[in-house]
């Protein structure tokens, strides 16, 4: 088995304007996705938006600039992720698939093991 | 086994088994070392002991169970002799735990595990594409480099990316599940297709046919042919190359000039490949809805099938057109449809198609639109607006035969 990050990716407006009830189907969905795949979940959170973000950039001389907002301001912003356990990257893909995602989209990166 | 061979007739044989039998032999291997690389290594070594051996002893019967006998004990025995290599390498992923290492010589056939790794949607189509020359087709980097006309060490850093990508993101070295079969043969079938169209007309350069390309994507389809005789798409892909490439020796004329289907000598076509190509069309077309390699085909056929170009039963290939059209609603498909339409129902109805397309983004900067609506102005004797057609086209296109040919109809048009 081997571990891979599920990093979701949406345009943040779709949430800002969602209705109550649209906000309802997407928390029922990820509930679902979570107890469907518990056996493969090994962790995961939803990010408050990134207008809540703060970037530290090194000075290269071993300071930091700090300033508000995303690393990268993109359409599409990191909003969540799952950490989750897959045989391989077409399981990956499958369990990835189940996700949540209508504002957006998903990707999928497997986690480096040192030995 | 025929007793001794002279050194060419060696090469000969080795060089046949090459283009015949890579696939197979790398992809058994691959069962046993589950790393592309020392599998790639090891089917080399073979094929280096094959020209000494097969010179002292002949050619044995089945040359690629012999390769693979041969290829298959070098991997074990490197694995064995280094364990440590062996433990620091990222396995390819496998269904079975244990690849089973059989006696005797009936290896089944792996292609299919193989071109579905080199063919995984995880990875860029151009990666597929030259994954698949590399390691299906045996090309070495430098062909498939020229193929892709990129330099050899852009081409090696492609492919190596590509491998670690394979190993690390753990994309599974397996005949994907029946479920999922369509739709993953679908990119197999995209990255072949893309082949045989890059070879058929080169996008680029002196030539208009790269025939090691067109030859390599027939190989391929062939082989997917005979691993998956039941998919209609496969059928339809082998019917399109076939009879699309049975006119290959009558598109360009002993001086290297463009023959337009009208003009290309019908007698010269290989007729037994369009018979075998509208035999494969029959079937796939059973299938429904039908698909569009299927549908291309077709169209193809009924060209191929008419004794001249003005038997050409237009109707029937509009008619063909307009079911492409909607399962596979492309930009191009449009292109051709529109074309086919002036040639069923006058130049008039022609350009007001292809007027229709003016404004698709896609056929911005694609040559042969004005190259088609500069024929139909020039029939209907609008001289001025197809002198500008022909300049327009001839700004978009690269290929040097093409460009020929664009040239010469615009100086017909001064006549």
């Amino acid at each position: 088995m081997s571990q891979y990050l599920i990093l979701i990716y949406e345009d943040e407006s779709g949430y800002a304007n969602a209705s109550q009830d649209v906000w309802k189907e997407i928390l029922e969905g990820h509930n679902a996705f979570g107890e469907k795949n518990a056996d493969a979940i090994a962790g995961g959170n939803a990010l408050q938006p990134t207008s809540t973000a703060t970037t530290l950039r090194s000075d290269g001389a071993g300071g930091f600039s700090v300033t508000d907002g995303p690393f990268v301001e993109t359409k599409e912003a990191l909003g969540g992720y799952y950490l989750i356990e897959a045989a391989d990257l077409d399981e990956a893909i499958s369990i990835a698939k189940q996700v949540p995602a209508r504002f957006g989209g998903l990707e999928v990166r497997p986690i480096m093991v040192f030995s | 086994m025929r007793a001794t061979l002279d050194s060419n007739e060696a090469a000969a044989a080795v060089a046949d088994a090459h283009r015949r039998e890579w696939g197979f032999v790398l992809s058994s291997t691959v069962r046993v070392t589950r790393d592309l690389d020392i599998a790639e290594e090891c089917v080399q070594d073979a094929y280096a002991q094959a020209l000494t051996t097969w010179r002292e002893r002949g050619v044995p019967a089945k040359p690629g169970a012999w390769l693979t006998t041969v290829a298959r004990r070098r991997a074990l025995d490197l694995l064995r002799r280094d364990s440590v290599l062996r433990r620091a390498l990222p396995l390819l992923i496998e269904d079975e735990a244990e690849p089973e290492v059989q006696p005797g010589d009936d290896f089944p056939d792996e292609r299919l595990r193989l071109i579905c790794t080199c063919c995984h949607p995880a990875l860029g189509q151009e990666a597929q594409i030259a994954l698949t020359l590399r390691l299906l087709c045996g090309l070495s980097t430098a062909e498939v480099a020229r193929a892709f006309l990129v330099s050899e060490p852009t081409m090696a850093a492609r492919l190596t990316r590509a491998k670690k990508k394979i190993a690390t993101a753990r994309i599974p070295y397996r005949v994907p599940s029946a479920a999922e079969l369509p739709e993953r043969l679908d990119a197999v079938l995209g990255v072949v297709h893309l082949l045989f169209t890059t070879g058929h007309t080169a996008p680029a350069g002196t030539d208009l046919v790269r025939l090691d390309l067109v030859e390599r994507s027939l190989d391929l389809a062939r082989m997917l042919y005979a691993l998956v005789p039941e998919s209609s798409d496969v059928a339809g892909l082998l019917a399109l190359i076939l009879v699309t490439d049975a006119r290959r020796a009558t598109r360009v004329s002993d001086s290297g000039q463009l023959l337009r289907l009208a003009d290309q000598d019908r007698s010269q076509w290989d007729a037994s490949a369009i018979t075998e190509g509208t035999a494969l069309v029959r079937r796939a077309l059973r299938t429904r809805p039908p698909g569009r390699y299927a549908l291309q085909a077709a169209i193809a056929a009924v060209h191929a099938e008419a004794p001249t170009w003005d038997a050409t039963d237009w109707d029937e290939i509009v008619a063909l057109y307009d079911v492409l059209t909607m399962i596979w609603p492309s930009p191009v498909v449009a292109l051709n449809r529109a074309a086919a339409v002036g040639f069923a129902r006058g130049p008039a109805a022609g350009i007001a198609e292809l007027d229709a397309l003016g404004d698709e983004p896609q056929l911005a900067g694609y040559g042969y639109l004005p190259a088609a609506r500069a024929e139909f102005l020039h029939r209907l004797g609008r001289v001025d607006e197809a002198r500008l057609a022909y300049q327009e086209a001839l700004l978009l296109t690269e290929n040097e035969v093409e460009r020929q040919f664009l040239a010469d109809r615009l100086a017909a048009l001064e006549l």
